[in-house]
Parts: C-alpha cells; sequence; structure tokens
C-alpha cells in the first residue's frame, strides 16, 4: 500500500493515521452492545419513573440493575466520545479549535463514565448515601 | 457533484452531513438525507442524554435532597420535554443504527429499499416514543 504514496507526502507523514478501522470496529460493536442496553434502559426508565428515592436505591441495589447501568453508562459514553469525535472533525478545521474540542469530548466522556460507574457503584454496595 | 480536479480524477465523494458554506447542500434533498441529518442530530442529543443519566446515578448517590431536586426538574415540563425528545433520539438513533450496521454488510443500498428503511426506521421512533409516554401515563409515572 505504501507504493500509492508520493514522496512528497511519505516525507511529510501525511495521509491515513492507520487507526480508522479500531474506530469503525469499535463503533459498530458498542452499537450491537447498545441495542439490548439502550432497550433494557427505557424499561428500566419506565420501572423507575414512579419511584420515590428509597425505591430507587432499593431498585439500584439489585445486582443485575447495577451491572446493567453501569454497562449502560460505560458503553454508551464510549460509543458516543467515537461519533462526537466524527462531528468534530468534520465540522472544525482549525487545528487549534479542533485539538481543544476533541479534548473536551474526551474529559466530558470519560467524566460521565467516571461519575456514573462511581454512583451506581456508591448506591449498590453501601445503600445510598452514607 | 464532480469539483475541478485533475483530468480522470473524480471529486470524493462527500458526506451528506458536510456543507459547503451557509446554506449549501451538496445533496438534493431527500428522505434518506434527512434521516441521515437527523441520525447525527439525535445522537448529539443522545450525548446530552447520558450526561443526564449520569447525573440521575450521581444525585442518587448523594441522597435524598439531591434525587428529589433531581426529579423536580426532570419532572417539570421541560424536563419532560427533554425526556420526550430523548426517548425519540434512542429509538430512532437505534433503528437508523441498525439499518447501518445492514449497510456495513453491503445490505439495503437498493433506492427502494434504502426508502422503506429510512420510513421504517422514522416510524419506529414516533411509535415506540408514543408507546413509551402511553405507558408512563397509565402506569401513573407521569
Amino acid at each position: 500500500m505504501a507504493g500509492y504514496r508520493t514522496p512528497l507526502g511519505r516525507a511529510r507523514g501525511l495521509g491515513s493515521a492507520k487507526h480508522g478501522v479500531g474506530h469503525f470496529i469499535g463503533q459498530r460493536v458498542s452499537a450491537i452492545a447498545l441495542i439490548f442496553l439502550v432497550l433494557w434502559g427505557v424499561d428500566s426508565a419506565l420501572a423507575l419513573a414512579h419511584a420515590d428515592y428509597e425505591n430507587a436505591v432499593l431498585w439500584l441495589r439489585s445486582p443485575w440493575h447495577a451491572i446493567f447501568s453501569a454497562l449502560l453508562i460505560a458503553v454508551a459514553s464510549f460509543h458516543m466520545q467515537l461519533g462526537m469525535r466524527v462531528i468534530i472533525e468534520d465540522y472544525f478545521q482549525r487545528p487549534s479549535t479542533k485539538a481543544a474540542l476533541l479534548i473536551l469530548n474526551l474529559f466530558v466522556a470519560g467524566l460521565v463514565t467516571a461519575a456514573g460507574v462511581f454512583s451506581i457503584l456508591k448506591v449498590a454496595l453501601s445503600g445510598g448515601a452514607y | 457533484m464532480s469539483e475541478g480536479k485533475g483530468a480522470g480524477q473524480k471529486a470524493r465523494p462527500l458526506s451528506p452531513h458536510l456543507v459547503g458554506g451557509p446554506h449549501i447542500l451538496f445533496w438534493r434533498w431527500h428522505l434518506t438525507l434527512f434521516c441521515s441529518i437527523l441520525h447525527r442530530a439525535t445522537g448529539m442529543f443522545l450525548y446530552l442524554g447520558a450526561i443526564v443519566g449520569a447525573a440521575w446515578a450521581f444525585s442518587l448517590a448523594s441522597g435524598a435532597d439531591a434525587y428529589g431536586d433531581f426529579l423536580v426538574i426532570i419532572g417539570s415540563p421541560i424536563g419532560k420535554l427533554f425526556l420526550i425528545g430523548l426517548t425519540f433520539s434512542a429509538f430512532y438513533h437505534l433503528a437508523n443504527g441498525v439499518r447501518h450496521l445492514a449497510w456495513d454488510m453491503g445490505e439495503g443500498f437498493e433506492p427502494k429499499t434504502a426508502d422503506t428503511t429510512a420510513a421504517a426506521a422514522l416510524a419506529f421512533g414516533a411509535a415506540a416514543t408514543i408507546a413509551v409516554w402511553v405507558i408512563a401515563a397509565l402506569s401513573g409515572g407521569l
């Protein structure tokens, strides 16, 4: 494949970074997982719609509920980070703006995962705010 | 579509999401184009939804007062409107995502098939959203 690139392109190191396949596969595999996790999430949201604090805590203390909640937030964060990356790369060409937004995207996705999973574990393991 | 390039060179195919300046769309308006743009728009809305989902867990872990505040905000008219939009976004993005998975396997590219599945994804998103909110209303969850 390297033979197709011009000497100047090679010298500059421009062109494909060879990381696209990982992004492509990650997006699709997380999409397949999210088909099930999102449907479970909607069903759970319906169950939690008329739950007060004590009932919501009890709900999240059930192991499967905690496991699937944590999976939903973690896989969704991964999937949305990949998707938002493509959007940023599509619309922001200025390197400084693009880099700043891509980093912000990673920070938001990381914070959503950490805050979500930690909170779920705290409730599941300790039974609420204690 | 084809812009001025060297002889025998074709312009690269452009994503329907890219525009050539304000109000200039490269593609002719069509249902499949609308569905493609809506996939991206609902994806961005679900990004906000994930932040709200994490806020739900965070407020629950912060105690009864914080969880009560969360319920007040999410139960307000604006909060409910947000949740309805989120429900549609989730179902539509899911259905249209299945179209994408089929395309990755090389299926569903025929214009008629693409039109049909586009309409089906929209219909599924709308019908499932209505169903969920009717169930929520009937079970006293509103």
